[in-house]
């Protein structure tokens, strides 16, 4: 185990960070491209965007479409193998390319992550309680009743009950529901800036999810830190980010403040998206928008517009076949990564909200 | 009236739990507990709940999978539980089952085509060249290229496999399919698919489904009937629309209230009812009513007497002593 003091950089970081005004975590240009037998797989492409403070950001996408490679390198947490270029940089300091060593206090100390599978991330021969003690003393030197102290406060705030005697079980012990809330005690023990939540709810039943939503609006109250959640479920990200980014094939195809990507979503794969959900305050005589084909393979991404063989909006074949469409702002704060991002005709309210039901025959 | 097809009463499970040396039985998993419902032909009954609240028990005690404990299982007015081991096979014919998981239900060293031809070949339901012949028209069927009958499960996305494994359960033509969980491994793109593919074939066939999935959106878009589980009981039971619209049990509420709409100004406007505490035990189910453990409105009384599911003047049965009617969905 790495059980090195808190090294200079860290107290240089600090001092840094002291005046610093622009975005907390800026990402630029991100690339993750990982090689194989069969090729490059180019996991993710030119990602862009910054996260302020006290924010949420939801990262929306579905499988493949590497928003969970975007976590972990921004963590550096890839295998040596993986090629990533472009820039992390938190409160101005670059941490692409830093030293194990140097990522070793950012970790879990500015930048927590909590992941989808609580059962595999907590260690099973550690007590719940000294594992959270652990993350504590990592980071910090503090007596040990301190840290039991903090320990017992932390299981409080994530809503564990009879905090004295769960600190003492296994996670085997807890239930799925309770382990993901000890882990989210975990990665907010040192109070980081940012929290990167990978599908956190992904593995819960809906009333345990309701849980843990609920405590990551409550610690983000308290600590003020920003939240980054990776999700594949929408109705997750309408409840609870600021702004949206939505990923398709490794590459970003649309950001927007949340309101904007619900109401006026500006890529067709975003659209899509939307409007293959099925509603449970919807109609049930609607039928289910499928988005055609499969996403595509990452060795081979699609020519020009990556998302062009599946779009019914798409014009072939040029522009979208021929050329790649950058990710451009379309409106204040509104980016999209589609050619024809002003001329898609305005969603129907029937297809995305229900509040007026007077609009429902549209479209 | 519409035809029943499948009439369930009284369904309980109990798997023991052993342990010791020589392993005595210790303790009862108490999975289903007297479980009523049933489904009309041509129509989705959806069950939806947590996990291990027995719904997918019920599923496999409907095609007698595993034996029930106790109960009735009636599909077309004949008893399914006590068949003989010959005769449950020629009613499985018309019954058949899709599984959740696409990549754990395929056999990986089989070709497309003998999967899907392997019920045929079974039963002896068809001649080889006849069976052929219905490969390729189920593989269409079911929106899959009849020339890729010879590729392997591999070869193949999530939500084509889950078609294969819907091309296989249809290839007797079956009457009633039990559907767990069939779109829940797959990206909401491809669920749409799936899903659109079930209700199209259900109109075409005039298949009937038991639905069961603890995704209450896709239960609530595909169902005409739903059922909630909670703990091996159904806690309430109606018309899909009305369960959604007019849910009576605190139970249904709570888990409605839970669902994320994607809706941003809906859901900041939502109250949701966040239940404390997890799922009690099966082992050591709560006296009385099972729910009132983590229920608010739980009294003396939810303790003492377990609360019947009848109709409570809702317009459908609740099992509630203090059932009433809350929208929490569209509020």
């Amino acid at each position: 185990m790495n059980d090195a003091p808190v090294d200079i950089d860290l107290e240089l970081d600090l001092s840094a960070s002291a005046g610093w005004s622009g975005p907390l975590l800026e990402v630029r240009d991100l690339s993750v491209v990982f090689p194989t037998d069969d090729g490059q797989v180019k996991a993710v492409s030119n990602l862009t965007f910054e996260l302020y403070d006290n924010e949420t950001l939801g990262i929306v996408g579905e499988s493949g479409s590497g928003k969970s490679v975007t976590s972990m390198a921004i963590l550096g947490l890839l295998p040596s193998s993986a090629i990533v270029t472009g820039s992390v940089k938190l409160r101005g300091r670059e941490l692409l390319g830093l030293s194990e060593k140097s990522m070793q206090p950012v970790r879990g100390k500015s930048i927590a992550m909590v992941f989808q599978d609580a059962l595999t991330a907590l260690n099973p021969v550690y007590t719940v309680g000294s594992q959270i003690s652990e993350a504590i003393k990592v980071h910090e030197d503090v007596p040990d009743d301190v840290v039991r102290a903090r320990v017992l406060e932390l299981l409080d705030t994530v809503g564990i009950p009879n905090p004295a005697r769960r600190a003492d079980q296994y996670p085997h012990e807890y239930s799925g529901g309770m382990r993901q809330r000890a882990m989210i005690a975990m990665t907010i023990a040192n109070e980081p800036e940012v929290l990167i939540a990978d599908e956190p709810t992904t593995a819960l039943d809906v009333t345990i999810q309701a849980q843990v939503l609920e405590v990551f609006g409550r610690i983000q109250d308290r600590t003020k830190s920003s939240i980054i959640l990776i999700t594949h479920d929408l109705g997750v990200v309408a409840g609870v980010a600021d702004r949206v980014l939505v990923m398709y094939a490794g590459r970003e195809v649309e950001l927007a403040s949340v309101d904007d990507l619900f109401y006026n979503p500006r890529h067709p794969y975003a659209r899509g998206l939307l409007a293959s959900l099925p509603r449970v305050d919807g109609r049930r005589d609607a039928r289910l928008n499928r988005i055609a084909g499969q996403p595509p393979s990452l060795i081979v991404i699609p020519s020009g517009c990556a998302f062009h063989p599946r779009c019914n909006d798409a014009h072939l074949p040029s522009p979208c076949q021929t050329e790649r469409p950058e990710l451009r702002e379309i409106d204040v704060g509104h980016l999209s990564a589609c050619h024809f991002a002003e001329d898609l005709p305005a969603l129907s309210t029937s297809e995305l909200s229900a509040d007026e039901p007077g609009d429902a025959s549209v479209g | 009236m519409a035809e029943t097809i499948l009439e369930v009463t009284d369904l309980v499970k109990e798997f023991p739990v052993r342990a010791g040396l020589f392993q005595h039985q210790v303790a009862t998993i108490k999975a289903v507990s007297g479980v009523s419902l049933s489904v009309d032909k041509g129509e989705t009954l959806g069950i939806v709940g947590e996990s291990g609240c027995g719904k997918s028990t019920t599923g496999r005690l409907i095609l007698r999978l595993i034996p029930a404990t106790s109960g009735s299982v009636k599909f077309r007015g004949e008893e399914v539980l006590d068949q003989s081991n010959r005769a449950i096979r020629a009613l499985r014919r018309q019954m058949q089952i899709v599984f959740q998981d696409p990549y754990a239900s395929l056999d990986p060293r089989m070709t497309v085509h003998a999967i899907i031809a392997e019920p045929m070949v079974i039963h002896r339901s068809r001649r080889r060249k006849a069976i052929a012949k219905r490969v390729k028209e189920l593989m269409e069927l079911v929106g899959l290229k009849a020339e890729h009958a010879s590729r392997f499960p591999h070869e193949f996305s999530g939500g084509q496999r889950q078609r294969i494994g819907i091309a296989r359960a249809l290839a007797l033509d079956p009457e009633l399919l039990v559907l767990d969980e069939p779109v829940s491994a797959l990206d909401v793109s491809i669920q749409a698919g799936v899903v659109n593919l079930l209700e199209d074939l259900q109109d075409e066939l005039g298949l009937s489904y038991v639905f069961i999935a603890h995704d209450l959106s896709v239960v609530r878009h595909i169902s005409d009937a739903a059922a909630v589980m909670y703990l091996g009981k159904i806690v309430e039971i109606g018309p899909a629309a009305q369960l959604y619209e007019r849910p009576a049990h605190p139970y249904t509420q709570a888990l409605l209230s839970a669902v994320p709409v994607p809706d941003p100004r809906k859901e900041r406007a939502r109250k949701r009812i966040v239940l404390t505490g997890d799922v009690p035990s099966p082992i050591a189910p709560p006296s009385g009513c099972r729910f009132r453990t983590r229920c608010w409105k739980a009294t003396e009384l939810c303790a003492q007497e377990e609360p019947a599911l009848i109709d409570r003047g809702h317009g459908h049965p609740s099992a509630c002593h203090y059932a009433e009617v809350v929208d929490v969905v569209s509020a």
